[in-house]
């Protein structure tokens, strides 16, 4: 499937059947234009709210094996506090000698305290397009609704947490599969565009910021709310990479990468993108 | 004789990509946590994790200025590797060829052996005054025949050009569509007839 076909339908079907223009530039620029046009108008309702409201009840409801409820989850804050604490993720925590992200944090939690088999609830963990989001989209969606307006801050004082970013910085360069790709080969250099989608450069401060802060998103596209996980996940589909596995050692190294990057911007998500 | 520092600023670089950076991760530390984090699924096999030296050299060297030593050895070898049509030639159909470069498909983990890839080299390139939906990480292309010609020279350039474009520029971003055997040679003719055909838009 090739990435910006939506996006062409997309824009012909609001109208903007500039194809037939004298030069290409100028329709080009034109289509861009309401592009931008489209994306500030998805701006005044959000789906994910749904998601967010769902993601809370779970979150508070006595559920799995042990009847327990989230509420004494320690997402790097202290058990229970869920306020800012996405904005903080990925880091270090001593009871699993490990680097965690808010996804793997929450599956976690789901383990140790509601007794839910890891195999089990990961086993599926992105809804399909139009189908209602997954528990852990849900989840995910509440924890980072409690993080919004908050500075992205994450920690780099633990020797995992240094190691994870440096893994990060690594991974974001390795060139590999059929196609020779790297996250860089797209996201490194300013003003790249694949088709007419912009690329944000993932090295540079503000693109981070803008990236780090929007993810987990209301997808209009596939009318679901896709989280930094699916967001690892699905580049490197489209990087020709085997499947990276849901919360492994390489998806959090490059959300450290990404978030250690994105210092001080302001978590505004779930976010709607088209 | 005046050293070049270029190369011996590289060699050490080299050196130290292969044990530690300092304060840094090493490479054997990357490359399990990397293979320790995919599954196979599919075609996607998990020896695509398997870096070529080329991979190796060019991820090495992403986004800082690459020695011209390892330049000039990953490009002669791209070069020398170069499989040019057996009939002799070089020129498909145009309007095949725009199907091509139209198309983004083939290779992902979701795509079967039988999936017909494409070029996509819309993707990157501006080829077609019709197409505006074109991207901009590789040059534009239009009017990629009629501002060149169609000598031999020329042909055989823009075939190894597709073929492997590391031959001329190591570590581009541009995939290796004939030496990774991305697209087809049928594909490949195709592909070329739409960049040179005086008929193609390309050249309109």
């Amino acid at each position: 499937m090739r990435g910006c076909a939506g996006l062409t339908a997309m824009a012909v079907a609001i109208g903007v059947a500039a194809f037939g223009a004298a030069s290409p530039a100028i329709a080009q620029a034109d289509t861009q234009a309401e592009i931008e046009r489209y994306r500030q108008m998805l701006q005044d309702g959000n789906p994910a709210e749904l998601t967010v409201m769902r993601g809370e009840a779970l979150w508070k409801q006595k559920r799995g094996p042990k009847n327990a409820s989230l509420e004494q989850c320690d997402l790097g804050k202290g058990p229970g506090v869920v306020k800012g604490a996405y904005a903080e993720l990925p880091r270090y925590f001593a009871d699993v000698d490990a680097v965690m992200d808010a996804e793997s944090r929450i599956v976690h939690c789901m383990v140790a305290l509601q007794g839910f088999d890891k195999a089990e609830i990961t086993k599926k963990p992105f809804s399909g397009a139009g189908q209602r989001a997954t528990d852990l989209e849900a989840l995910a969606g509440y924890v980072v609704e409690e993080s919004r307006g908050m500075p992205v801050n994450l920690p780099q004082s633990h020797p995992k947490e240094i190691a994870s970013y440096q893994r990060g910085e690594r991974v974001f360069h390795f060139r590999g599969g059929p196609y020779d790709f790297s996250c860089a080969s797209c996201h490194e250099g300013e003003g790249k565009r694949i088709r007419l989608q912009d690329l944000p450069d993932l090295t540079q401060p503000e693109p981070a910021k803008r990236g780090f802060t929007t993810w987990p998103a209301y997808r209009v596209s596939q009318g679901a709310l896709r989280t930094m996980q699916w967001r690892m996940y699905d580049c490197f589909r489209q990087q020709r990479f085997p499947e990276l596995q849901y919360g492994s050692q390489t998806s959090i190294d490059l959300i450290t990468f990404l978030g250690v990057t994105a210092k001080g911007g302001k978590m505004d998500s779930p976010a709607i993108k088209r | 004789m005046r050293p070049d520092w270029k190369i011996l600023a590289g060699g050490a670089v080299v050196l130290a990509g292969c044990a530690a950076m300092p304060g840094s991760v090493s490479d054997a530390e990357v490359t399990a946590t990397i293979k320790s984090s995919f599954a196979e699924r599919g075609i996607a096999r998990l020896d695509r994790l398997e870096q070529s030296e080329m991979q190796r050299q060019c991820s090495a060297y992403s986004g800082k200025e690459l020695p011209a030593s390892v330049k000039q050895g990953i490009e002669k070898a791209a070069l020398a590797a170069v499989e040019y049509p057996a009939d002799g030639k070089y020129l498909g159909d145009w309007k095949e060829g725009e199907k091509v470069a139209q198309s983004g498909r083939g290779l992902q983990f979701n795509d079967t052996e039988k999936t017909v890839a494409g070029g996509n080299c819309y993707a990157c390139h501006q080829l077609t005054k019709e197409e505006i939906s074109y991207g901009n990480l590789g040059p534009t292309l239009y009017n990629y025949g009629k501002l060149r010609g169609n000598s031999e020279a020329i042909v055989k350039y823009t075939w190894a050009r597709v073929w492997n474009s590391h031959a001329f520029s190591a570590c581009n971003h541009m995939p290796r569509f004939g030496a990774a055997g991305i697209l087809t040679e049928k594909q490949l003719k195709d592909v070329m007839a739409l960049l040179l055909d005086p008929e193609s838009p390309v050249n309109n």
